[in-house]
């Protein structure tokens, strides 16, 4: 920084914008270093030393935990996450996207009843709610028998420990989080600005396409990476739902960890994540901006 | 072994046993999850005193112990009944698996724990680490009520870091009204057509391996990658038949008609036989494992001496018994298994009555350090598949 | 009522998708089997087994403690970062640095929290398990917010401080103000995440005060029973009525 050489006035001005980045991201960066990036340090550093032979990890420096991520086994089940993880988002912006749009057109009184009712399941719990896609899809539960007493389908089908369960599981698990920042983006649209575009002769569908839809991209993608990040690294549902027979990057994980007790390889999965999540993210961004200065111009 | 149903309906359950059969057993009044005789009043504590027990040898006043057991895998009233035999106020916090508690103990630190119930590899693997305190045989005197079978297990012969809980072994529990007796591990991995995809096996690595390498005729201990190799193609091949990976719910796919033959702790099973006495256990012909469960005391405990006593009621004869008829479980206590209380569950849950004897013909489940790593690949290697 | 039209379509649907295992649920805690498959007969027995058992009411009190103060604490600090990076960095290393708690694989966090506590000798219990839910909690409040303020016109901020506002007034009465929607939906995603968040607070948590999921988790391994069911309709009913409640009485739908 080179702000003591500037004239008194400026340097003034200069110190109070230091002085509120300090005051209004200070506290935030702060607590993060702590308490995300050094553990995240720790984590990291277990990539590089060598699994205890009982848990834990021995201070011996090694580079095998990396050549072992590259095997076969664990680049298809990173391809099955993201083929999971990509349909459950696809199908969350699908539905949520409409539904955070058909809120913002609410009446205002409904509108926080509406929202409301979008995360109230989710003040019951995580796992009881999985649990009850068990009880209503199982071979002997209501969705079958009533498919096989109306004559629909001649014997149960198999609807659990499937892909397509652990899709319907995590959709179900995450579809808030696309509905949340989608909503907070649309509401913020000024409706006039689409009314004004409908009045310069755009019809309804080329208002919300040319308006709208890129000033809520932003939310959108945001709810995006709220639904992918944790249903890539979610390994109640594959277990539950897909019955153990999907494995997805979080059970590998989590099996590194706690089943195998092999914190290396876990940090280097772990790590590789993240990688590939940064990479993604980065993509986005970058079409973002693009998306974003085509709208301005 | 590692996963309960609720204490809730298992003491129900027990309790309506218990009750038929009426006995002097030391549960006393409405159910068998009240009050087990203080240690003092039974007759294996002999010598002193009733004040003796607690003054035993060392002062455990100012004591307070913390204890992590699988949840539903103890009496419910538990906490209350060591406070009041002790003294000593007793927190039991509840884990799923071994493996979570495991991550909290290795994790460096005080874990805040003074004793933790994990199954014996496990803690073979803690006492390698260095984080188990040798367990003081002159402050557990009731070791003495072990089978002798029981001092002896191969992850740790004499008792040194562990003291055994709970003790079983691994089989079939099926459907005797729909299927006939399953002889084979085969019936699992390669089951007749009216059994396809009503099947489950286990999805914890070690026991997810067993039924192949039994059906093949190795050790369920083997480090041998061709014999694993062979094995995992085996378990692959039978995953197309498979309802699910389950070592957590099978016993109510039973009951609810889901499945017809699921992979199931002997003790476990005796949950589904409560509800339908159509569910029935065997173990296959090619053999299968001993577990047991035990009890250590965590090195960086500041209640050592209470962590003992707490060991030493656990193995109390009426209190171990009181155990048992809990959660259906068998426990290694030779003179806990006499009592009538147990003796009247014999008949409902035949695995019950196994001896030590015939329990100990199968194999011993031991940590394998090292090549542990080899049984996680091969349980990814399969479940991904 | 406006007509909403063929949107109406995707917001029932949503409705019925969420609602559906609800219902379930619901009906299941009356039931009298112990199974959760099987329906034999109604019954309240597993109510009044829910209000006797010390353990869930306990787990539920941790809960709240936990979820309120990260809530509130994530909310602060996540609307200040994210309005200190507009207007002052306009950095996208540091935005993706804001968020990163959000795209953390939550395993790798619990495991790096528990040694780092480890590692500096602190005791687990509640405390720990608020720290690192506020770790998580911001991010997702920044990302909200941030959201937002993408598009927000900094010239009534300039405006009102050209009026002589001082910059904490300017902050509190424009800015937060038009922020104030994106701050709610932040706060509210940071209780629901951490009444619910399990894999962090089992490995920060210490032995004697679990949360409810904990509780439940531990429970609920060996397969529903109709008292969890039960516990988890309560839940339902009590934060629902919460909800309205506040609602009446604030007339929280004005401010928005």
């Amino acid at each position: 920084m080179t702000s003591t050489q500037t004239a008194p006035g400026r340097g003034a001005a200069r110190r109070r914008a230091l002085g509120a980045r300090a005051v209004f991201a200070g506290p935030g960066l702060l607590y993060l270093t702590a308490f995300m990036t050094i553990p995240l340090l720790i984590v990291l550093s277990y990539a590089f030393l060598t699994r205890g032979r009982f848990g834990g990890v021995k201070l011996e420096l090694t580079l095998s935990n990396f050549s072992k991520a590259l095997d076969s086994t664990y680049l298809s089940i990173l391809g099955n996450s993201v083929l999971i993880a990509g349909i459950t988002t696809v199908l969350a912006l699908a539905l949520g996207y409409p539904t955070a749009y058909a809120i913002t057109r609410l009446p205002s009184r409904w509108r926080t009843v509406a929202l409301v009712l979008v995360v109230l399941p989710f003040w019951s719990n995580f796992l009881i709610r999985t649990y009850a896609w068990i009880v209503l899809l199982n071979s002997e539960g209501p969705v079958n028998s009533v498919l096989v007493n109306l004559g629909i389908v001649g014997a149960p089908l198999d609807l659990l420990y499937n892909r397509g369960a652990v899709v319907v599981g995590l959709l179900y698990a995450y579809l808030p989080l696309m509905i949340l920042p989608v909503y907070a983006a649309i509401e913020r649209v000024d409706p006039q600005l689409q009314e004004a575009a409908r009045n310069l002769g755009a019809g309804k569908i080329r208002a919300f396409l040319d308006v709208t839809l890129p000033l809520t991209l932003p939310g959108a993608m945001i709810g995006a990476i709220f639904v992918f990040v944790p249903s890539m690294g979610n390994f109640v549902v594959p277990e539950l739902l897909g019955g153990g027979k999907t494995v997805m990057v979080g059970n590998l994980i989590r099996d590194q960890f706690l089943e195998a007790r092999n914190w290396p390889f876990g940090a280097v999965l772990a790590l590789s994540v993240m990688i590939f999540l940064v990479v993604l993210f980065a993509i986005q961004a970058a079409i973002g901006r693009r998306i974003n200065g085509g709208a301005r111009a | 072994m590692r996963r309960r149903t609720p204490a809730v309906w298992v003491t129900v359950a027990a309790s309506a046993v218990v009750l038929a059969a009426c006995s002097s057993s030391a549960s006393s009044e409405s159910s068998s999850s009240s009050a087990p005789a203080s240690p003092a009043a039974s007759a294996a504590a002999s010598s002193a005193a009733p004040a003796s027990e607690a003054a035993a040898p060392a002062d455990l006043s100012g004591q307070t112990l913390t204890v992590s057991n699988w949840a539903g895998y103890y009496p419910e009233d538990l906490a209350a009944q060591v406070e009041k035999s002790l003294g000593v106020p007793l927190t039991i916090a509840n884990h799923a698996t071994n493996e979570e508690i495991m991550a909290k103990l290795t994790a460096g630190g005080d874990s805040g724990f003074d004793v933790a119930f994990v199954s014996g590899q496990y803690a073979q693997a803690l006492n390698e680490a260095g984080l188990l305190e040798p367990i003081d045989h002159s402050k557990v005197p009731n070791i003495a009520n072990l089978y002798p079978e029981a001092t002896q297990l191969a992850f740790d012969p004499g008792n040194t870091f562990s003291v055994p809980y709970t003790w079983g072994t691994t089989g079939i529990c099926y459907r005797s009204d729909k299927m006939a007796e399953p002889t084979s591990w085969n019936d699992i991995l390669t089951p007749s057509a009216d059994n396809k995809g009503k099947v489950t096996q286990m999805t914890t690595e070690r026991w997810l391996a067993l039924p192949a390498l039994k059906a093949l005729g190795y050790s369920i201990n083997t480090t041998d990658d061709a014999q694993l190799a062979e094995a995992k193609d085996l378990l692959i091949k039978s995953k197309a038949d498979l309802l699910a990976y389950d070592d957590t719910t099978f016993y109510s796919r039973l009951v609810s008609g889901e499945a017809n033959e699921v992979v199931a702790w002997d003790g476990w099973c005796n949950y589904g036989t409560a509800e339908n006495p159509d569910i029935t256990f065997t173990v296959p012909s090619e053999g299968s494992d001993v577990w047991s469960d035990t009890m250590v005391i965590l090195k960086s405990s500041q209640n050592k001496d209470a962590a003992h006593a707490f060991i030493n009621f656990i193995l109390e004869p009426a209190n171990h018994a009181w155990v048992a008829e809990n959660i259906l479980y068998k426990v290694p206590n030779k003179a806990a298994m006499e009592e009538p209380g147990v003796q009247a569950l014999f008949e409902q849950y035949p695995n019950m009555a196994t001896s030590p004897a015939d329990l100990l013909k199968q194999e011993v489940v031991v940590d394998l350090g090292e090549d542990s790593v080899k049984y996680t690949d091969l349980a990814t290697e399969v479940t991904s598949s | 009522m406006r007509r909403l039209g063929w949107l109406s379509l995707p917001l029932w649907l949503t409705y019925a998708f969420l609602y559906l295992p609800i219902a379930v649920l619901v009906v299941m805690s009356f039931n009298a089997s112990k199974t959760p498959y099987t329906w034999t007969g109604f019954s309240t027995r597993w109510y009044s087994e829910l209000m006797s058992d010390d353990l869930i009411r306990q787990g539920f009190v941790n809960t709240m403690i936990v979820a309120v103060g990260a809530t509130v604490i994530a909310t602060v600090l996540g609307t200040l970062l994210a309005v200190g990076i507009n207007r002052y960095f306009r950095s996208a290393w540091l935005e993706a640095y804001s968020l990163a708690p959000a795209i953390l694989p939550d395993l790798a966090l619990a495991i790096g929290l528990l040694a780092l506590f480890a590692l500096i000798g602190m005791t687990l219990g509640l405390h720990t398990v608020l720290l690192a839910h506020v770790v998580f909690g911001m991010a997702f409040v920044a990302a909200v917010v941030l959201a937002r303020l993408g598009h927000t016109d900094p010239s009534l901020e300039e405006a009102s401080r050209d009026l002589g506002a001082g910059p904490v007034s300017t902050f509190l009465r424009i800015t937060v103000r038009s922020l104030t929607p994106a701050i709610v939906a932040g706060a509210l995603l940071v209780f629901t995440l951490s009444l619910d968040e399990f894999v962090i607070a089992f490995f920060t948590d210490g032995p004697s005060t679990p949360t409810l999921p904990i509780v439940i988790y531990s429970m609920v391994r060996f397969g529903v029973t109709p008292e969890i069911n039960a516990l988890a309709a309560l839940l339902l009913l009590v934060s629902f009525t919460v909800v309205i409640s506040a609602q009446r009485l604030t007339k929280l739908t004005d401010t928005i």
